[in-house]
């Protein structure tokens, strides 16, 4: 797994602490880390030197603010560098005045033109907009058929014939105007920025159509090619944005901030998932914490409403916290977790977890092993484990297929779990409101812990029991929670 | 490191949490970002269930001049369909590689790997291998070095057999079809490299069935359909929607049937991070055993454009169906596919084919002098 550009930094700045100014030394080791990190990420290479030489100008000289250390100070430069320069200015779409508004799909083979052509129609009708959607490709087999199953999906009608792609790209608008459509969408087929003949095809295809917005598509998987393949793009069409795809997968999307600087154009929606609906406006904030690999937090909570019953999820995080957290608890948050995609790339997207909590590699094979564990419990000994002796532990042992040790180490892990959360917990209110807690544990007590009415009180008081600073990035207020990491090191 | 899943959970739990509450805490008090345009996205109702495929798929065949019967040209060597892109780097590594070998020689290399995707680690590791190698030998001048680079990459890359196998019985099955499977992410040129593949087996004498087993992308299908059209092979497809599975099982019997050497089964476009489909793709692999077939190549579909993400993919889906070889796809376009080489020195998995274009005959087998050669022409 990637390390993160706060660990990285760490070692440099820990040998300049104490000093009020980042020296041009300092900051030329920083740099290093900082080019290597964006190069892992797919930045490309001159657009990274670029990046690099814009934060140097402004780190070089800063004065150390006392609420961060200069890890942490440069992390934000840089943080800051990179959302500018993925975000800047805003893309808004208008309509043209006599409609049809035209939108022309450019891209390479495989960046997902057809798919977004799709998603976009969504997204015009959910504008109340009536679009037509072209198939301009008739070069892959099948991509036309592709298309007229996109369209009949979203209820989007679509237009396309078997003759020549700049042809039916012409015809097609003289079509929406006949039938009222309000807004055109034009797939055309992949085309390699090499290729010259296809090229010119679709400068062809945008002069018989005049769009209003000529979007390139491209993957987030794509690597230092990405630049050349806008460059070429731009120059063959004036493009008005960009479309980025396959945003759900692990890539860290460098590529995005590579066509951003070289067309100096809008990355106008973000794709991100295999439904029609997953489709986006972008957000240059989530991008640029994701290039750094710093977490994806955003993300990380969109998914965890997504998977989570909030009442329950909040519940389990409270009991958590004042200790009266049960195993049984502990199995229906695997479950819901487990709903989140691979465990391994959630620990990737959480901010501020120590570089041991990240190295781990864990297996989703290993929840399964817990549950097995876990469900060979009885529900007595689910809430109150500490009546697990020798002859339970064999017995539950038994039962899951594991060794009596596998059990008592699940057990032991367990206890200082809950004891961890607990002083976690007494992080979090010290600088909160610590009465409050009282309160709860107290509560907590009555029962072993089941789902009840507390959940309602900890919803009601908000977030005063939820260590905040353990969800800024990381640590950005200064001294962080306590450390996860010797629990670690024992995994 | 099973109890550190233990810690992982709690750890999630707690974030999730907190997050919806900080979330539902903000949204109630504060204002949201202002959104980035200014028609925000209602995600909230899913259209009946219906999902589709992320990607458009894979480049397509050419038209006219590839259809079957008129005259066939020969497979393009890499380096003939290399030479136009990568005219531009020649003359960047002429002026940097002349002279005493300084630090800026080792920065341009790097640059130059990099520039390819071959990834900081694994161009590390060979620039390390190369700086041994000059100060074993005494090397001083820096025009030797590209030399060096290209050996010390094409050692790396040489001594696999890149033919494909038909052997069931050394992959531990009976007399039966031999199963070739495709996997890879979404858009990066499986089904394409099936009708390349189909054509050229058939050429070569051997009887070969399609299986349609990407069930899930809307007419991938259809699309394979007119590639078994155009090579004149056999075709087994299910409904959409319909358990891949099943229709590699089905492609398996029929194949059996006909006494056919080879199933090309096609899969879905899938992320390396969807566990469910990577569990799903493992059952396809098992599923296809369970009949008459055997399974004998997994070939893993890279796009050459892809970055360090490919890695990733290489990793994941070596681990969910035991990738026997790597096809890198649209090798002919700007892209280098430098990916290839750290998947190779990570994994050990080697590359088998490459696909140089559109037209029915451009895939041919990786070639690790060309393809080396062609970085640093």
């Amino acid at each position: 797994m990637f390390e993160t550009l706060s660990d990285r930094f760490d070692g440099i700045f820990s040998r300049i602490r104490g000093r009020g100014k980042l020296t041009e030394d300092d900051v030329d080791d920083v740099l290093r880390e900082i080019r290597l990190a964006l190069l892992e990420a797919d930045v490309n290479l001159d657009v990274a030197k670029n990046l690099v030489g814009r934060i140097r100008e402004r780190a070089v000289g800063e004065e150390l603010s006392r609420a961060l250390n200069p890890a942490q100070q440069v992390v934000k430069i840089v943080l800051e560098e990179l959302t500018t320069s993925l975000g800047g200015e805003a893309m808004k779409i208008t309509y043209a005045s006599k409609p049809p508004t035209v939108v022309l799909m450019a891209g390479l083979q495989g960046a997902g033109k057809t798919t977004t052509t799709g998603k976009l129609a969504q997204w015009f009708r959910r504008q109340g907009r009536n679009p037509l959607l072209v198939g301009a490709d008739l070069q892959r087999p099948a991509a036309v058929e592709q298309l007229r199953t996109l369209g009949a999906q979203v209820g989007v009608p679509v237009f396309s014939e078997p003759t020549d792609p700049v042809d039916v790209a012409g015809r097609a608008i003289a079509e929406a105007t006949r039938t009222g459509r309000d807004v055109v969408i034009v797939d055309t087929a992949g085309r390699l920025a090499i290729d010259e003949e296809l090229m010119d095809q679709l400068h062809r295809i945008s002069d018989a159509v005049t769009p209003d917005y000529t979007f390139l598509v491209i993957d987030a998987m794509t690597g230092q090619d990405a630049v050349n393949t806008a460059r070429a793009f731009n120059e063959t069409l004036e493009l008005d944005g960009v479309i980025i795809t396959k945003l759900d997968g692990d890539a860290r999307g460098g590529a995005a901030l590579s066509v951003k600087e070289v067309v100096g154009k809008p990355i106008a929606f973000a794709s991100n998932g295999e439904k029609l609906d997953e489709f986006e406006t972008f957000h240059p904030d989530r991008l640029a914490s994701r290039i750094l690999g710093m977490g994806d937090v955003e993300t990380l909570i969109e998914k965890a409403e997504e998977a989570f019953e909030k009442e329950e999820a909040e519940e389990a995080a409270a009991r958590l916290l004042d200790g009266t957290f049960t195993l049984e608890d502990f199995l229906e948050q695997m479950q819901q977790i487990k709903k989140m995609g691979p465990i391994g790339n959630l620990m990737g997207m959480m901010p501020g977890l120590p570089k041991e909590a990240r190295d781990v590699e864990i297996d989703d094979r290993h929840i399964a092993r817990l549950e097995g564990i876990i469900r060979s419990m009885t529900p007595e000994e689910r809430i109150n484990p500490e009546i697990i002796d020798g002859s339970r532990r064999t017995r539950i042992a038994t039962g899951s297929g594991m060794q009596p040790t596998d059990v008592k180490q699940l057990l032991d892990q367990f206890g200082q779990m809950r004891k961890m959360m607990k002083q976690f917990a007494g992080f979090g209110s010290k600088k909160q409101n610590s009465s409050n807690r009282k309160g709860k544990a107290k509560k907590g007590k009555q029962k072993g812990g089941r789902r009840k009415a507390q959940g309602g009180r900890v919803t009601e008081r908000g977030p005063a029991k939820i260590p905040k600073d353990a969800l800024t990035l990381p640590g950005l207020e200064g001294d962080g929670p306590p450390d996860l990491s010797d629990l670690f090191g024992r995994g | 490191m099973l109890f550190a899943t233990v810690i992982a959970i709690a750890a999630l739990v707690i974030v999730g949490a907190s997050f919806i509450v900080l979330r539902r805490d903000r949204d109630a008090g504060l204002t949201v970002d202002p959104p980035h345009l200014t028609n925000v996205v209602d995600i909230s109702d899913v259209i009946d269930g219906q999902t589709v495929d992320d990607v458009g798929d894979p480049p397509s065949a050419a038209e006219v001049d590839d259809v079957p019967g008129t005259a066939e040209p020969s497979p393009p060597s890499v380096r003939e369909r290399l030479a136009g892109a990568r005219a531009s780097l020649t003359g960047f590594f002429g002026s940097i590689f002349s002279g005493g070998i300084d630090r800026n020689t080792w920065d341009a290399l790097e640059e130059a790997l990099i520039r390819a995707d071959v990834g900081v680690a694994t161009s590390t590791s060979i620039m390390e291998a190369v700086k041994s190698k000059v100060e074993a030998d005494g090397i001083d001048d820096a025009a030797d070095i590209p030399a060096l680079v290209q050996a010390e990459m094409v050692d790396r890359l040489a001594g696999f057999d890149r033919s494909l196998s038909t052997d069931v019985v050394a992959a531990g099955g009976d007399e039966g079809p031999a199963v070739w499977l495709f996997v890879g992410v979404n858009g990066v040129g499986k089904t394409t490299t099936i009708g390349k593949l189909a054509k050229r087996e058939t050429d070569s004498g051997r009887k070969i069935v399609m299986a349609a087993g990407d069930t899930f992308r809307a007419a991938a299908a259809e699309q394979l359909a007119m590639w078994a059209e155009r090579c004149a092979v056999h075709l087994v497809r299910g409904a959409d929607g319909a358990d891949p599975s099943s229709v590699v099982f089905d492609a398996v019997e029929a194949a059996a049937a006909r006494d056919a050497d080879i199933v090309l089964a096609d899969t879905a476009g899938r992320l390396q991070t969807k566990t469910n489909l990577m569990e799903e793709l493992s059952k396809v692999r098992r599923v296809a055993e369970k009949g008459a077939g055997t399974v004998t190549e997994t070939l893993l579909v890279i796009d050459a454009t892809t970055g360090q993400n490919g890695l990733s993919q290489a990793k994941q889906f070596a681990e969910a169906v035991d990738v026997t070889g790597v096809v890198l796809t649209k090798l002919d376009g700007s892209a280098k596919g430098g990916i290839v080489v750290a998947i190779h020195d990570e994994l050990g998995v080697p590359v088998k084919l490459v696909g140089l274009g559109e037209g029915i005959n451009d895939l041919v087998e990786f070639d690790e002098t060309e393809f080396v050669g062609a970085l640093f022409e």
